[in-house]
C-alpha cells in the first residue's frame, strides 16, 4: 500500500540552481520531482550507528539530499571496522566514528547539515534526541538500544527503518506503530546473553552490511518521498551466501506491551535490565585468570585443563597449545569429559563467549573449579606468545 | 514431516545443518522432534513452559504461525517451516 509523505507540504524547501543540478537523477523520476526532493531537503534523519548498517545508509542519505542527517554513536574507529564501515578509512582510526562520518558526509555533500550526537543512546536522553528528527534509521548491534529506540519511536509516533545482519544473513523491515508492527509485536523478548554471538565474536560478511544498508536508505527516501510502498507489515530476510531474498509477512500484536490495546510499558525502561545484562545479585561471579597467570601456572607443571570452546576454524586463527577443543554448542552434554579434580581454564577469542560456557558448565552440575581466561586468546597472543596474531 | 529451515544463528546447535526434516503433523510436533535431534537447541526454542520463545518467530510458508494456530498449526510433507530468530549486528 502506498504511503504519503513524512514531510507536509509547508514543510518543502525551495533547491537552489547548484542543488537542482546535483539532484538531476532524482528530478527526472517522475516518481519523485522537485516536490520529493523538495521534502528529503526538508527532512531530519537520526542514523543510531555509524557501523556496518549505518555507513552504506549515512552516506546514500547525504548523496540523495536529505537536509540532516544526526548521527550517533559513542565509538571510536578500530581497524577492525574497516573491512565494512565504509564511511570509516584507514587514517581515521581511533577518531570518534561521529566525526570520521560527518567529515566523509560533509565532502560528498556540503549541503547536507550533520549533526554529531557522539554519545550512546540511553533512557534518559533517547526521547530529546530522537524528538527533532522525522524518522530514525536503526544501524545498531546490540539489543537493548534496539529495544530502546524501539519503544522512543512508539511513544514518538516516528518510523524506524530497521535492519540487523550476522554472519550471511540481514534482516530489514520498516516498524511503525499506530500504521504497522512495531520491533516488541515481531520479538517480544530478547534472547538470553551468549545465545546468538554477535559480529565482533561471530563475524560478519563485510558486503552484507551495504547490501541491508542500503535497503534501509532506501526506505528512508521512500517515507520521506511519499507515494512509495514500505517494508510496512513485511520482514525481508537476506542470505549473502545463498544469496536468496524472502519476505516474511508481520502483523501488529493487538497483546503487544507497548503499542498493543493494553500497553503496559508507558515509558522508557531500564533496558540492560530488560535484556539480562544486569547479573542478579545472587549470581556467582565467574574466577578469572590472566594469560600470564595461567603461563606460570603451566610453566610450574599445573596439570590445568585448557577448554577452547571456540569453532575449528577459529582455532585455526590462533590457540592456546594442548587445549581440549569443546565448541560452546556442546559444552552442556561433553560436561563429563572433563576432570573435576583439576581446573578448568575456558578460552575464546575475548573472554566474553567462555563466561556462557563457564554458566553452561555450572548448570550442567560440573563440580570443579573454573576459570574465564581474561581477553581470550587475543589476551595470551599479546602478553604471553607474541608469535601469535590477534583477530 | 515438513522442511525446517534452521538459520545461521542456530546452526551451531544443529551441526550446521540449514535444512532438516523433521516428522510431526504440527509445527509444535516437528519442532519437538528436531529438538529430540539437537538436544543443545532445545532450551534456545522452548521455555521452562514449552512455549516458544519470544525471540525466535516461526513461519509456515510466508506466514508467522502466531497468525495460525501457534504451535498447533499443521504441517505436510510440503510444508516448509522457517525458524527466524532475532539477530543484532550491524555497528561493530
Ligand atoms: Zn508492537
Amino acid at each position: 500500500m502506498s504511503q504519503p509523505s513524512l514531510i507536509p507540504d509547508a514543510r518543502r524547501e525551495p533547491l537552489s540552481h547548484a542543488e537542482i543540478g546535483r539532484y538531476s537523477r532524482h528530478l527526472l523520476l517522475a516518481d519523485v520531482t522537485l516536490a520529493g526532493q523538495e521534502r528529503l531537503k526538508a527532512a531530519k534523519v537520526l542514523i543510531v550507528g555509524t557501523g556496518g548498517l549505518g555507513a552504506p545508509l549515512a552516506l546514500y542519505l547525504a548523496a540523495a539530499g536529505v537536509g540532516t542527517l544526526g548521527v550517533v554513536d559513542f565509538d571510536t574507529v578500530d581497524e577492525s571496522n574497516l573491512q565494512r564501515q565504509i564511511i570509516h578509512s584507514t587514517r581515521d582510526v581511533d577518531r570518534p566514528k561521529t566525526a570520521s562520518a560527518k567529515d566523509r558526509l560533509r565532502a560528498l555533500n556540503p549541503y547536507v547539515r550533520v549533526v554529531e550526537h557522539n554519545v550512546a543512546l540511553t533512557s534518559a536522553n533517547a526521547l530529546d534526541i530522537i524528538g527533532g528528527y522525522d524518522l530514525v534509521a536503526d544501524g545498531t548491534d546490540n539489543y537493548p538500544t534496539r529495544y530502546l529506540i524501539n519503544d522512543a519511536c512508539v511513544f514518538l509516533g516516528l518510523p524506524v527503518v530497521y535492519g540487523s545482519v550476522f554472519q550471511f544473513e540481514g534482516q530489514a523491515s520498516v516498524f511503525w506503530a499506530g500504521h504497522g508492527p512495531c520491533y516488541r509485536c515481531l520479538y517480544p523478548d530478547p534472547p538470553p546473553p551468549g545465545l546468538v554471538p554477535n559480529c565482533a565474536e561471530g563475524g560478519v560478511l563485510g558486503v552484507l552490511p551495504g547490501i541491508v544498508g542500503a535497503i534501509q536508505a532506501a526506505e528512508a527516501l521512500k517515507l520521506l518521498i511519499g507515494g512509495a510502498e514500505p517494508l510496512l507489515g513485511r520482514l525481508l530476510l537476506v542470505d549473502a551466501w545463498t544469496m536468496e531474498f524472502r519476505e516474511l509477512a508481520l502483523e501488529r500484536d493487538p497483546h503487544c506491551p507497548v503499542c498493543g490495546d493494553a500497553p503496559t510499558i508507558t515509558e522508557l525502561i531500564d533496558y540492560e535490565e530488560f535484556c539480562g545484562l544486569r547479573p542478579p545479585p545472587d549470581e556467582k561471579p565467574v574466577q578469572t585468570i590472566t594469560a600470564t597467570e595461567l603461563k606460570a601456572r603451566l610453566d610450574a607443571g599445573d596439570p590445568i585443563q585448557i577448554v577452547d570452546i571456540r569453532e575449528p576454524h577459529e582455532r585455526a586463527i590462533a590457540k592456546l597449545p594442548d587445549a581440549i577443543v569443546m565448541p560452546l554448542g556442546q559444552i552442556y552434554r561433553r560436561t563429563g569429559e572433563l576432570d573435576p579434580d583439576r581446573d578448568v581454564v575456558v578460552v575464546c577469542k575475548i573472554g566474553q563467549r567462555s563466561v556462557y560456557a563457564i554458566r553452561a558448565l555450572e548448570q550442567a552440575g560440573f563440580p570443579g573449579r573454573v576459570f574465564n581466561l581474561k581477553d581470550g586468546v587475543n589476551g595470551w597472543a599479546r602478553a604471553v606468545d607474541r608469535s601469535l596474531p590477534t583477530y | 514431516m515438513a522442511k525446517l529451515s534452521i538459520p545461521t544463528a542456530l546452526r551451531a546447535y544443529t551441526e550446521r545443518q540449514a535444512k532438516v526434516d523433521a516428522d510431526g503433523a504440527t509445527v509444535g510436533a516437528a519442532l519437538a522432534a528436531l529438538a529430540d535431534r539437537y538436544p543443545d537447541l532445545r532450551p534456545h526454542l522452548f521455555d521452562e513452559a514449552g512455549e516458544l520463545r519470544g525471540f525466535v518467530n516461526v513461519f509456515v510458508g510466508d506466514t508467522n504461525i502466531r497468525s495460525l494456530a501457534g504451535l498447533a498449526t499443521p504441517v505436510t510433507p510440503d510444508s516448509v517451516v522457517a525458524l527466524v530468530p532475532a539477530i543484532a549486528g550491524g555497528l561493530r
